[in-house]
């Protein structure tokens, strides 16, 4: 390992340059030619995916049970973590409740501390990302190993220098190498290991009972085999009833990778005698999610499963791969979630609502109808309105005001149409503006605009009048 | 029918040929054309980018100019699609009962469907002789689900050649302010678009969004691709020679 | 204020008005299989863990003992384990492999190092091609099937329901369950991991014998 820096006292990370905003992340991310082609790639493959498996004949009703079924989670949400708290307990499960990011990772710290591990063996999981769980422990000495293949392969080598791929025999792409290689030196950690950490995609308030989605049994291996099991969970993930799986478990798979049901699908209750972990701890997180519950279009983005269906076919994600949304989730989902989870005051996450055309081709695939566009274009509303009453008004929002001003009066509109246009024809030659200045300048460093006609619509339609 | 025509402010300035054509169109086939003259924009922009107060305002300025049209035909599918299907949220998140029964009361309609749905016509009797393909906007295809109702008049256009565009339900990349705050992945979508569009060999692409034909119709006329974009109201209202 | 009782605190504020409200949840989707997927259930089953990537055979009762033998020698496995109440029948014709029950519990390295693991099921789905292990009867604990190489499993055709809605109603949640369709796969792991890697994990090859009479 290397020196790690002792933890601060807070626990927290310490302090980090101000994220930058999705546009000028989404650059860097576009200048990558070979992330472009890998993400370009991964697209092709999602899609080749989804028309391999069609539909089920019952999808619509399925998505609509599942919508149906997760709002009713959110609203009882109250009601359904205290059953969830019980039944889990009474199946001799402990469950600790974290307000926060810092007080989940310190939670969490604590209990691998007092198992007195050194190391602990982690699976895939977007909650454990978002906060910031990996740092934290190796802030406090615990030596963390990711089990999923893509996090081993992101993953710095033991000594800190050369990376897993490097490492794996030789400069290999092979992923049948790169497996076997990854099979072989995780056996020895897996097998010797006594905490794991893992995140949940369910959790059924009335049984106590957790579920987790997998493709490479990383998962099953923590669940099985340490002393120890402690999984990481946002509140957001209880459903009511046992019953209520017969519909997530076909809406999450087919969602998720087109198949009717994803290779592993593991549920525990508790703990059992004689199979797995003598101990289980299940940290339920909030971390925002209450702020997103408080809003009554914003609280749909908490129906998410996290199929990454949308992923797969948002054509802004697709150009720019995950890093641009930040750290908590990536594409629409992200788009929607991070800001609500993070709030608005910050330029990287006020950015993140904008990060999209609105296409519509995330709610189209949302198994839980999620309506993307809608929460997006209501975010927006709400990142102006918190710069609404700044001292010195954003440049945007004067021009915005402005333009209504000017347009809720045709009078004014067509005064300013035709001093725009005789304007904008100063501006062109040939027919088209190849530059224009200030926030239009964007528009025309790759595109042309046509110049605007002599005669607007309405001057042409008074002459015909007449 | 008596048909009020709604033109987008986009369209009154920058494509007011669209307005003419629609105008040229509908009257061809023996409909009586007016165009409300209080109107300005329906305030889509101001929605879409999070001036939600702004864009009420704009949304009563524009009921209030189309209040009693027997039908409002627009040019715009995105403009359309704003009146239909955000008036309501916009008339909710202001707390505005008035606009959002009024709201509610207009009739709007996006060209192609009004041709089809409403005057139940295909053929409009136009020539177009010309290698045509069209882009499916997002907003026609998702947000009001026009479906085939463009390619089934096309078809029926006289002289044109109609080619299919690859991966055409793909976002173009222009999504109104987004072509501008985030302009390097717009114009990452707008490249791809360009090559399916330019790999069908055809001579004129077509949309029922000038928007997205004003940013695939930059990128291609930055390229000299030789591409000419064309609202598909313009191909409709051609005539052959006589 | 403890964090359990201010997140409490929290999601009900956050409701207000709101909270208790009951969506009614839309049941329309199929609960059973219908039409000519209904007409031979263990065929349809047998067809979809194909497609699962995994081995399926059809067998007789009278056949499933040489049919398990074959299929470990076929994948030349010398040393297998065992749940420890597996049927003495099942393993009746085999030459040449050493099979270990799980009694006195094995440890994790014998586990690891074994060729394969012989389990039967709790319940199979057929729409999704799937077998549910839940540690009962010829089942064992969870770790036999996740260590070994090759994982053999036996489904009786009475024990395959049509639909995930069927075998959730057959299923005791308060049981470890593991639903296992085809062997350990990579894909589905995010853009950084190749697609096409196979057996990260778990067993890399998933075999199943269908037992129909």
């Amino acid at each position: 390992m290397t020196a790690a820096p002792p933890p601060p006292a807070s626990g927290a990370p310490g302090p980090v340059a101000a994220p930058p905003k999705f546009a000028a992340a989404a650059r860097v991310a576009l200048a990558d030619t070979a992330l472009r082609s890998g993400l370009r790639g991964a697209a092709a493959a999602a899609r080749e995916r989804r028309s391999a498996f069609p539909e089920p004949a019952d999808w619509e009703d399925l998505r609509e049970a599942g919508r149906a079924i997760k709002d009713e989670a959110l609203l009882n949400l109250d009601a359904h973590l205290e059953e969830l708290e019980r039944a889990v307990t009474e199946a001799g499960g402990t469950v600790h409740w974290a307000a926060g990011a810092a007080e989940a990772r310190r939670i969490v710290t604590g209990l691998v501390r007092a198992s007195g591990a050194a190391e602990v063996v982690k699976s895939t999981s977007a909650v454990t990302r978002e906060i910031g769980l990996a740092g934290a422990l190796a802030r406090a000495g615990v030596a963390v190993r990711e089990t999923g293949l893509g996090e081993l392969l992101a993953q710095p080598g033991e000594d800190g220098q050369a990376s897993y791929r490097d490492r794996a025999g030789g400069p290999s792409d092979d992923p049948a190498v790169l497996a076997e290689a990854a099979r072989l030196r995780l056996r020895e950690r897996f097998l010797g290991a006594r905490v794991a950490v893992t995140g949940a995609n369910f959790l059924v308030a009335e049984t106590g009972t957790l579920v987790l989605l997998e493709s490479e049994g990383n998962g099953r291996m923590c669940l099985t085999l340490p002393d120890t099991l402690i999984s990481v969970a946002g509140i957001e993930k209880v459903v009511p009833t046992w019953a209520d799986l017969e519909v997530l478990l076909q809406l999450l798979p087919h969602s998720s990778s087109g198949a009717p049901m994803t290779p592993y699908v593991s549920s525990w209750t508790g703990v059992t005698p004689g199979d797995g972990p003598r101990e289980f701890h299940l940290v339920l997180l909030d971390n925002g999610r209450t702020k997103a519950l408080a809003d009554e279009v914003g609280r749909a983005a908490l129906r998410c499963i996290g199929c990454s269906a949308c992923l797969d076919v948002c054509p802004v994600y697709e150009r720019t791969g995950p890093a641009p949304y930040g750290p908590v989730r990536a594409g629409p989902i992200g788009a929607i979630l991070t800001p609500q989870l993070r709030g608005v005051e910050r330029a990287a996450e006020a950015s993140l609502p904008f990060a999209s055309t609105l296409c519509g081709a995330c709610a189209d695939v949302c198994p839980v109808k999620i309506d993307i566009p809608e929460v997006l274009v209501h975010l927006r509303g709400r990142v102006v309105e918190s710069r609404r009453h700044r001292p010195v008004p954003t440049p945007e929002l004067v021009l915005m005001r402005g333009l209504a001003w000017t347009m809720s009066d045709p009078r004014r509109y067509e005064a300013a149409l035709r001093r725009g246009t005789r304007w904008a024809r100063l501006m062109s030659r040939g027919g088209r503006i190849r530059r224009l200045p200030g926030l239009l300048g964007k528009w025309t460093d790759a595109r042309d605009l046509p110049a605007p006609p002599p005669a607007t619509f309405r001057a042409w339609w008074s002459g015909r009048r007449r | 029918m008596r048909v009020a025509l709604f033109v987008a402010c986009f369209d009154d300035a920058l494509f007011p040929a669209t307005g003419r054509a629609v105008t040229a169109l509908l009257e061809r086939l023996g409909h009586d054309v007016a165009y409300p003259p209080g109107q300005t924009c329906c305030g889509q922009m101001h929605w879409t980018t999070g001036y939600h107060r702004e864009a009420a305002g704009l949304a009563r300025a524009f009921t209030a100019a189309f209040e009693g049209a027997e039908a409002i035909v627009a040019p715009s599918a995105s403009c359309a699609a704003a009146v239909r299907d955000a008036y309501p949220r916009i008339a909710r998140a202001a707390r505005d009962t008035a606009l959002a029964r009024a709201a509610e009361d207009l009739a709007v309609y996006e060209l192609t469907e009004f041709l089809v749905d409403v005057l139940g016509v295909t053929d409009v009797g136009a020539f177009f002789p010309h290698r045509v393909t069209y882009h499916p906007s997002c907003q026609s295809a998702r947000a009001l689900g026009i479906g085939d109702r463009p390619l089934r008049l096309l078809r029926a256009v006289k002289g044109i050649d109609l080619v299919e565009l690859p991966a055409a339900d793909e976002c173009c990349g222009f999504g109104g302010a987004f072509a501008v705050k985030n302009a390097d992945v717009s114009v990452a979508m707008a490249a791809d678009k360009v090559g399916h569009v330019r790999g069908t060999g055809a001579d004129v692409l077509c949309a029922v969004d000038n928007g997205c034909l004003a940013h695939i119709g930059g990128a291609l006329s930055r390229l000299r691709a030789g591409v000419r974009v064309v609202h598909l109201a313009e191909i409709l209202a051609a005539t052959g020679p006589a | 204020m403890s964090s359990r009782d201010e997140v409490l605190r929290r999601v009900r504020d956050a409701l207000g008005g709101a909270r208790g409200t009951h969506p009614a949840v839309p049941r329309g989707y199929a609960r059973r299989l219908a039409g000519t997927d209904a007409a031979d259930v263990p065929a349809l089953f047998g067809e979809r863990v194909a497609e699962n990537r995994a081995a399926v055979r059809h067998v007789g009762a009278d056949e499933l003992a040489t049919a398990v033998a074959a299929a470990l020698w076929g994948r030349e496995a010398k040393q297998i384990v065992v749940p420890a109440d597996l049927p003495f029948g099942w393993l009746a014709e085999l030459d040449g492999v050493r099979a270990m029950a799980d009694r006195p519990v094995i440890d994790v390295d014998a586990l690891a190092a074994a060729d394969g693991v012989v389990t039967g099921c709790a319940v199979a789905i057929a729409r999704t091609g799937t077998v549910v292990l839940d540690g009962g009867p010829t089942q064992g604990r969870r770790a036999l099937t996740l260590l070994p190489a090759y994982h053999l499993c036996v489904v009786q055709a009475e024990q395959i329901v049509g639909t995930v809605p069927e075998a959730l109603e057959r299923l005791d949640p308060s049981r470890p369950l593991t639903w296992i369709s085809g062997p350990s796969a990579a894909h589905g792991a995010g853009a950084a991991a190749p697609a096409g890697a196979e057996g990260v994990h778990g067993p890399r090859h998933l075999e199943v014998l269908v037992v129909e009479d």
